[in-house]
């Protein structure tokens, strides 16, 4: 056919642009007509991202009061009044030593006396009564373990004659803490893996429910890819407007999973006032969800469209049909 | 332009091949009538030309591209250099003419200024001026066949590919849409048309490839319907 003059002439690297530029409308075309087709597929999407979501601040906020009940495990020595400086100084130095040591703090009777005064505040008679007498507070060492689990291994020193001799009462190891501890790993344990089995459960079923919500789209469509196909339209034009869509999915469902789990710890933590529901702290996570803010609503969106995109890609690669034709 | 050389092609292992070793040399600016009885080989011969088939064996080499070396990326820029036309015309229900038009366009990536040019340049050509807001419902069929032609003809193909056009039209205006096949291969591209019409046949004279049983049988120019 015989070239006719043109106005302009568009370049190489624009038309790569102006096709990209389609793609991405046919696919937000596409997201709002199939609108219905789409609230199943990104309903699922939103169980999904809430699931990953609150098992990533329940294991975080696990994790964090486990921390800090181990902070709090310690193995106090009480001394006898008798005990020098010398002899105390030898003792310090002497724990320190020993394996599962991390640290050694030292308290003297004044300093037991003011924190018990502190804790004992509002008991008025009790103050009283303690300030009529001399201080009957021990000293004591307050041995932090590296190891929470191997508490007991310090044991056979405490016990040693020598150093008996100097303590005044029965060495505590706090073992009601240790206790609590083993309930909340073993908890947190069960909770990571209900956690894990769920969001995988429910990727799967998201997976193949978008898959089959694109797989009803590309039949719908049908005619209209076949005569994109025939007039020589690329793989990637045909293809990545459902991509697009797909995509589309995953950023609604993030946004509307962020969504319900912040309006969940606004209302929760107005309830509760902040307070500790069972070994669940509402007030950690709360705290946890706001100073992750973004990097949490990143995961989601990264999840979400890696959800939809995944999907989509197999789904058109299984019912757009790219290979070569038969001999 | 076109050149099938000992080209066959076997659906169904074991069945009379539907194209029987065809060799067939189509020069450029040539307008060349491929007739015979449905299911002689017609349709598979153009499927093959636009890759919707593979041939079983023969080798095929359109427009200086030889098939046997196409990648399968390389397929859309082939069809984007063959113009093709249907007997149903597939024309997109829901999108105006200018709209189906442009569709050829857009997905080669031209601008939106370009498409608006050439869509009001070809539908100039197939005299559809002024009927560019219409739905296709709205035309009549040989309408609807020019809406198809002008759309295979916007991206300047070499190849104007034309499968039985006329199949579904009236006498009238299946000749409106023979006469602009022949404009445009005035224009300089190669028409290769299959159709069954004898009145066609014999009033265009052009040159006339019968095929029967997947077999070339006779080859004229300025032929007429056997």
């Amino acid at each position: 056919m015989a070239k006719h003059s043109q106005p302009h002439q568009t370049g190489q690297f624009r038309r790569k642009l102006i096709v990209t530029e389609r793609i991405l409308k046919a696919g937000c075309i596409n997201f709002v007509r199939n609108a219905w087709l789409a609230v199943a597929a990104i309903a699922v999407m939103v169980t999904t991202l809430t699931i990953v979501l609150f098992s990533v601040i329940a294991s975080a906020t696990f994790n964090n009061t486990i921390e800090q009940l181990t902070d709090k495990i310690d193995v106090s020595v009480f001394l006898t009044d008798e005990v020098t400086e010398e002899q105390r100084t030898k003792l310090i130095s002497e724990l320190e030593s020993q394996e599962n040591v991390q640290s050694v703090e030292y308290r003297s009777k004044e300093e037991a006396l003011e924190e018990y005064k502190k804790q004992n505040q509002d008991n008025l008679d009790l103050l009283l009564a303690i300030s009529q007498t001399d201080n009957p507070l021990p000293a004591s060492l307050r041995i932090k373990p590296k190891d929470p689990e191997k508490l007991q291994e310090l044991k056979p020193f405490l016990e040693r004659a020598d150093i008996k001799a100097l303590q005044s009462e029965e060495t505590s190891y706090s073992g009601d803490r240790k206790e609590a501890i083993d309930k909340i790993t073993s908890t947190t344990d069960f909770f990571q893996k209900a956690g894990i089995i769920s969001v995988a459960l429910f990727t799967v079923i998201s997976m193949l429910i978008i898959f089959n919500t694109i797989r009803m789209a590309i039949f719908n469509r049908r005619d209209e890819l076949n005569i994109m196909r025939l007039l020589g339209a690329s793989t990637s034009y045909i293809r990545g407007p459902f991509i697009v869509e797909t995509a589309l999915y995953g950023v609604v469902a993030a946004l509307i999973s962020v969504l319900i789990c912040g309006t969940l710890f606004t209302l929760s933590s107005s309830t509760f006032e902040a307070s500790s529901l069972g070994l669940l702290d509402i007030g950690y996570a709360n705290t946890f969800f706001t100073e992750h803010y973004w990097k949490i609503m990143g995961g989601q969106l990264a999840i979400g469209i890696f959800i939809g995109v995944a999907s989509s890609y197999y789904a058109t690669r299984r019912y757009l049909k790219f290979k070569s034709p038969k001999k | 332009m076109i050149l099938l050389d000992r080209v066959t092609k076997t659906y169904t292992r074991g069945l009379a091949p539907a194209l029987d070793r065809v060799s067939l040399h189509v020069e450029p600016k040539e307008f060349v009538i491929v007739v015979g009885s449905s299911g002689a080989g017609k349709s598979t011969l153009l499927k093959l030309l636009t890759r919707e088939e593979k041939p079983t064996s023969g080798k095929i080499i359109v427009g200086g591209v030889d098939y046997d070396k196409l990648k399968d990326r390389e397929i859309p820029l082939l069809r984007r250099k063959i113009g093709t036309v249907f007997q149903d015309f597939k024309l997109l229900p829901n999108k105006t003419v200018a709209e189906n038009v442009g569709f050829a366009l857009e997905i080669v990536g031209m601008g939106n200024g370009e498409i608006k040019y050439t869509v009001a340049r070809v539908l100039d050509i197939v005299g559809l001026k002024g009927k560019e807001k219409r739905m296709p419902m709205e035309l009549s069929g040989g309408e609807r066949q020019r809406v198809a032609i002008a759309r295979a003809i916007a991206r300047q193909p070499r190849i104007l590919i034309a499968d039985e056009p006329t199949g579904n039209l009236d006498p009238k205006h299946a000749w409106d849409v023979v006469k602009v096949l022949e404009k445009i291969n005035q224009y300089g591209t190669t028409v290769l048309l299959t159709t069954h019409n004898q009145e066609i046949v014999n009033k265009l004279k052009r040159r006339v490839v019968t095929i029967e049983d997947g077999k070339i049988v006779s080859d004229k120019a300025g032929g007429s319907y056997r």
